[in-house]
């Protein structure tokens, strides 16, 4: 199951032959996921113009993993838990974070913005494939509780060249811990491409080695995502352990805006993914099946406006919290010496003020 | 001393045993897991008879790989249990390292203080046992040096139960160093004293004329040092920091005032480590009471010795003793 390329609709937004539409998720739901993919595109968009305008410190953008991101959040139910990385921004928001909340640590503060427990989304994490083993412990504490509560933790084809990569897959095989690992396969690791990541014939192969059924779809394909996914997910939830889940796709920008890709690929080869955009076939189908006209893109895109003024208006402030937060955190109760340090603090910022006045 | 509620004489190994076996009891989102602390219960038996006692799904053994065990105990934290974990040996907590330190240390701050990691990460200790290499180190700095992290040693088996029990019970991320040179060696334990705060350390003898300021497994040896010191006309105090962060420079500045003269013993190699820092906040802090510089015996800086000539490596009662003889008495 794992070397064939699981796929519903083709670019063009055609079922593919040997595909029976009935499997296809319903008309409905893939609108819903459409609309989805619009406000995540224009999140995407407006965040990397923050950047541009210095209102952000940096934003890795999934521009083109847009599929990924909305199948991942919206497969889960209330009580489930995603675990994302710096590049699933997108997902958050999807699964309904505020965006301003999701961008405060891109922005340059230094927490991750929302309450995690709250939302049931853990911090977005930036050293590679770590929280991968956080999202085994999640599912198995939710397991020896009696919840039924699904893990959906997520990583890119870089991440599965590190250790907690694979301990974290061998862990939840040996636990049946409900976790479905989705691994996008976005083809780079900054400037490193897949071949120089893995010789496996696909990173789905590597569930074999963990006794964990592994799947590989189409990564710009919403309605073969979802459904791969969900199933993944129901499977997670009554028991039948975790699943890995290698979505093809294509990080169409560079890694993030400090990043120059011409360094290390072709336009021809960034060209070629284009067409395979996830929006354009979602649309595409949509279209056909008669449930989508201009009048209701209309009104996506301006849901998508909706929000993308709303990042604005929040990234517009200053933002920054008080100093002394700096260390209210760090111990449930601060030690004698983070009081002392908190304090020489508070006194050099007063100093400050008097010198100014 | 009371001796009405003293338990018979129990190993520490025993004293760790016995606070495991009472938080798994008191609190049932305490779960206890690593490399062979199931049914074997641990290669120094710390952990014997829990999984008979509370199932398999409260004591269990991992897949080896120290990462993915420090990983998933974070997860089952932030998923509303109390894991207590066991790197199997100092040395072997190294995979472990970067979950330490970039995630058990950071969760609380990272979140605004929403997710708090109450979990204790144990870790055998320091020398002493003649392990083969790779089985002892001196690790704490590493752990003391990362912020975020609670670090604990202690040094009686009093001191082992009840630190641990204190440890299980923080909100807050304890890596708790345990002495295993000590984990047979057996003394009297009253499980029905109150448990002592973390963050508080305690002066096992009292000194006019100098001061050893020491933990886990130095302990000892300077209580050694000190009655040897007594025999030869020097009235020597032991302090015992037990809790390295945070550290009570309340308690350590208190005696070094009292004696004047202060001597840090521990087992780590000393550039840049734990005794530096003692010796760098009581420099600071006591300078005016000082009749002579803060003395370190520690560890030399080679990687360790084991074990053949371990014993060269380790502070001992002579040298502790060289350098209390120093201190500048001359002078005074």
């Amino acid at each position: 199951m794992s070397d064939s390329l699981s796929r519903m609709l083709d670019e063009h937004g055609n079922v593919v032959e040997g595909v029976d539409p009935a499997t296809l998720p319903p008309l409905a739901d893939l609108l819903d996921g459409y609309r989805a993919l619009v406000v995540a595109r224009r999140f995407n968009d407006q965040a990397s113009a923050l950047v541009r305008q210095g209102r952000l410190a940096v934003y890795p953008s999934s521009h083109g993993q847009e599929a990924c991101q909305v199948a991942a959040a919206t497969v889960l139910g209330e009580h489930d838990w995603l675990f994302p990385t710096y590049r699933d921004c997108a997902a958050v928001v999807t699964r309904g974070v505020d965006p301003v909340e999701v961008l405060t640590l891109l922005a340059g503060e230094w927490h991750c913005g929302y309450d995690p427990v709250a939302t049931r989304v853990a911090p977005q994490c930036t050293p590679l494939a770590t929280q991968l083993p956080h999202a085994v412990g999640v599912a198995h504490a939710a397991r020896l509780k009696g919840e039924d509560t699904v893990v959906m933790a997520l990583c890119g084809d870089g991440a599965t060249s590190e250790g907690d990569f694979h301990e974290a897959l061998n862990f939840a095989a040996v636990f049946r811990a409900p976790v479905v690992f989705l691994v996008q396969n976005n083809k780079y690791a900054i400037s490193v491409p897949l071949a120089r990541q893995s010789a496996a014939p696909s990173l789905a192969a590597k569930g074999v080695g963990y006794g964990v059924p592994a799947e590989l779809v189409d990564g710009n394909d919403l309605a073969a995502l979802t459904s791969v996914l969900a199933a993944a997910v129901e499977r997670a939830r009554s028991g039948g352990g975790p699943t890995l889940v290698e979505a093809d796709t294509y990080r169409i920008q560079a890694h993030t805006n400090a990043d120059d890709a011409s360094r290390y690929r072709n336009d021809d080869e960034v060209a070629k993914w284009l067409p395979r955009d996830p929006l354009l076939r979602l649309k595409a189908y949509l279209t056909a099946q008669g449930v989508l006209d201009a009048e209701r893109e209309a009104a996506f895109a301006q849901v998508a406006e909706e929000m993308a003024a709303h990042v604005r208006a929040g990234s517009a402030g200053e933002g920054t919290a008080d100093p002394s937060e700096l260390f209210r955190h760090v111990f449930a109760e601060p030690t004698p010496q983070l009081r002392e340090q908190s304090e020489l603090l508070a006194a050099e910022l007063t100093a400050d003020l008097e010198a100014a006045r | 001393m009371s001796t009405t509620t003293l338990t018979p004489k129990i190993t520490m190994a025993q004293a760790i045993n016995t606070a495991l076996r009472d938080a798994m009891t008191a609190d049932d989102r305490v779960v206890v897991f690593g490399e062979d602390v199931g049914p074997l219960g641990g290669v120094f038996r710390v952990t014997d008879g829990l999984t008979a006692s509370f199932g398999e799904d409260r004591c269990f053994d991992t897949p080896l790989a120290e990462s993915g065990i420090v990983g998933m105990a974070i997860g089952m934290a932030m998923n509303g249990m109390r894991p207590v974990i066991e790197m199997q040996f100092d040395a072997f907590a190294f995979p472990a390292f970067e979950q330490i330190v970039s995630h058990v240390a950071k969760m609380a701050n990272r979140t605004r203080g929403k997710v708090r990691l109450p979990m204790v990460i144990r870790v055998p200790y320091a020398g002493g046992v003649g392990g083969v290499e790779h089985h002892c180190d001196s690790s704490e700095a590493y752990y003391a040096h990362t912020p975020g992290l609670l670090v604990v040693t202690p040094a009686t088996n009093a001191d082992a139960y009840g630190l641990l029990r204190a440890a299980i019970d923080s909100p807050d991320p304890v890596i708790f160093l345990e002495p295993k040179k000590q984990y047979f060696s057996k003394e009297e334990v009253d499980v029905t004293a109150p448990v002592p705060p973390i963050g508080r350390a305690v002066v096992r003898r009292e000194g006019r004329d100098a001061t050893l300021i020491t933990y886990g497994p130095s302990v000892p040896v300077a209580l050694a040092a000190a009655e040897q010191a007594a025999a030869e006309g020097r009235d020597v105090g032991v302090v015992d920091v037990r809790s390295i962060v945070p550290f009570d420079d309340e308690t350590v500045c208190a005696a070094v005032r009292a004696t004047g003269r202060a001597v840090v013993v521990a087992e780590a190699p000393g550039f840049a480590s734990v005794a530096s820092e003692i010796a760098a906040r009581v420099t600071e802090r006591c300078f005016h009471h000082l009749e002579a510089p803060v003395r370190r015996v520690t560890g030399f800086d080679i990687p360790f010795p084991a074990p053949k000539l371990e014993r060269h490596q380790l502070p001992g009662v002579d040298r502790i003793l060289d350098a209390v003889d120093d201190l500048q008495w001359e002078e005074s």
